[in-house]
């Protein structure tokens, strides 16, 4: 039977692989996701048919009460809340990784086994990324949800800090390996990762989120690489590994977009855009009511929306999709403009403006719609900020200086709806609100596209 | 297990893994990260080995079922909802 379970194995492996694989376009996606429930169902046959398992009703007890949490959370759970469940997620996936090391390393004590060298490198690495990608997504998951502050927590020499307790962790894991034995280690061990874990997200703002999701993914499935390693399963390698790389390309293309570098984020010295004492001199700006801004968008013949977490905050993208129809029947063409790190996740954008029901082939990439600004009538920016900031070309003092932006700035008309003139938390002023052919339109995002809307039909005709 | 095979293994799905993403749209970024983080819920398999070893003693058989629900609830509302997430995308419907 054991033959049986990983030939089982193979096959479940394949499958995943060609989940992912895809996922490359929407067009095969919804198979892609198939595939993966298949294989998870045959590597759960597998891992019953190859062992001999007992303690059933454990097992069944835990399988109906993760199900009975798991099918609410994913019917119920709003599109602008995904950011949230994803980072709850990597702390269920992290958490089952870490506390099957510790039940791994309490069984082998307990019978004197001794597990060789990289067994135990492997149950350590698993129990470390483990419980820090724990605690560490919980705390994303409270700043995403606000019941955190957004802002960094700063404190002195926090670096520092943060360093020393990892190396201690470090240290008393490698102890562990050494000297299996001395148990008392290992919950000392596995308190200092889960507090390396909230140490780690703390200093990290709102607006860096979605690198630090992605790298979450990343260990998360790493945990369960090094678990595979620990009990001797190439399944676990192979979707752990699959996972781990995800999240790395992903945290990548997001420290890309904002011209971080990686291991500025992988030694967790990210979220530290110091605030260069705000520079609170009054800059004359243009702002117009929602009539002025519907008669110019009534005027263009092409428009550029250009969104950002602002709209997920007012949950403004039905609203936006009415105010798209509206356009559209004009005769106006109207596109989307995607930043990568636009919003609090990767891709956060695209999921909000698709369940409005706004057709993908509207939404464009950076790269794809950067040539565009510069014929488009109005650019209409909703809710994004520093992506569109003219000062990531060309002022070299900027903290965000060389990231790269969507040049709204080059379009004929650029319209700016956002509730005040308050810099967001970043604190970097945006030139762009104060150029002559910026019109600022303040309000909430919700509420002034509304107020646009109305304005549209009534001068039909007129 | 063999350590080199396993570190074969880990190297392999590892290049296979980057080679895949990176060509998975960013429209898509969201939803991959739903169902990968599913995938990575596998660790349900090594839940499983604990909790139902023969012999295993209270702190295994709790650690283990804790273990399981996190996966188990990671595995249901990670398909699930990647897949709602999908049928959102539609393309623009021919007009008419």
């Amino acid at each position: 039977m054991e033959h049986l379970g990983s030939y089982i194995y193979i096959v479940s492996a394949g499958l995943f692989i060609l989940s992912l694989k895809w996922m490359n376009s929407p067009a095969t996606a919804r198979r892609g996701v198939f595939a993966g429930e298949t294989g998870m169902l045959l590597a759960i046959v597998g891992v019953l048919v190859a062992n001999h398992i007992t303690n059933w009703e454990w097992i069944l007890a835990a399988f109906f009460i993760g199900t009975a949490i798991g099918v609410p959370i994913a019917y119920i759970m709003p599109m602008t809340a995904v950011p949230q469940r994803t980072a709850m997620s990597h702390a269920c996936g992290a958490l089952a990784a870490a506390l099957v090391g510790t039940a791994e390393f309490y069984r082998a004590n307990r019978l004197h086994e001794t597990l060789p060298t990289f067994v135990m490198v492997a149950l350590m690495l698993e129990t470390l990324l483990g419980f820090l990608t724990f605690t560490g997504s919980l705390m994303a998951m409270g700043k995403l949800q606000e019941v955190l502050p957004q802002r960094p927590i700063t404190y002195k020499n926090q670096n520092t800090v943060n360093f020393v307790l990892f190396a201690i962790a470090v240290v008393l894991g490698v102890r562990l390996v050494m000297v299996p034995t001395d148990i008392w280690i290992f919950p000392v061990f596995a308190g200092l990762s889960l507090l390396f874990g909230i140490l780690l997200i703390i200093p990290i703002g709102g607006a860096d989120m979605p690198t630090v999701i992605a790298l979450l993914n990343s260990y998360a499935g790493l945990s369960a690489c090094a678990m595979g390693f620990a009990l001797g399963n190439n399944l676990l390698v192979v979707a752990g590994a699959l996972d781990g790389s995800s999240g790395l390309i992903l945290s990548i293309i997001m420290c890309k977009a904002m011209n971080r570098s990686f291991t500025n984020v992988l030694f967790g010295a990210f979220g530290q855009i110091q605030t260069s004492a705000a520079k609170t001199q009054q800059r004359p700006y243009r702002s117009a009511s929602a009539e002025e801004a519907s008669s110019i968008l009534e005027a263009a013949s092409s428009v550029i929306i250009v969104p950002g977490y602002g709209l997920a905050v007012a949950q403004a993208q039905h609203k936006i999709r009415e105010l798209y129809d509206s356009l559209m029947r004009r005769g106006i063409d109207v596109k989307f403009a995607i930043h990568p790190v636009a919003g609090r996740m990767p891709g956060h954008m695209n999921v909000l403006l698709a369940e409005a029901d706004i057709p993908y082939d509207r939404l464009f990439e950076m790269d794809d719609i950067n040539g565009e600004f510069g014929q488009c009538d109005v650019a209409l920016v909703i809710g994004a900020n520093d992506v569109t900031n003219p000062a990531a070309r060309t002022d070299k003092s900027s903290p965000i200086y060389g990231m790269p932006i969507l040049d709204v700035d080059k379009a004929h008309t650029v319209m700016v709806i956002k509730r005040s003139m308050n810099p967001g938390f970043a604190g970097i002023d945006n030139d762009l609100y104060y150029m002559d052919k910026t019109l600022m339109l303040f309000g909430d995002a919700k509420a002034f596209v509304t107020e646009i809307i109305k304005e549209l039909p009534a001068k039909v005709g007129a | 297990m063999d350590l080199s095979i396993g570190l074969f293994v880990f190297m392999l799905a590892t290049f296979v893994g980057l080679e895949i993403i990176r060509k998975v749209s960013p429209l898509l970024h969201t939803p991959l990260m739903s169902l990968t983080n599913a995938i990575s819920a596998i660790s349900v398999v090594g839940a499983i080995l604990i909790t139902g070893a023969e012999g295993a003693t209270m702190l295994s058989k709790v650690l283990g079922f804790i273990a399981i629900t996190a996966a188990v609830t990671n595995i249901v509302s990670g398909f699930l909802i990647t897949d709602r997430m999908l049928k959102m995308f539609k393309k623009r419907e021919e007009k008419k």
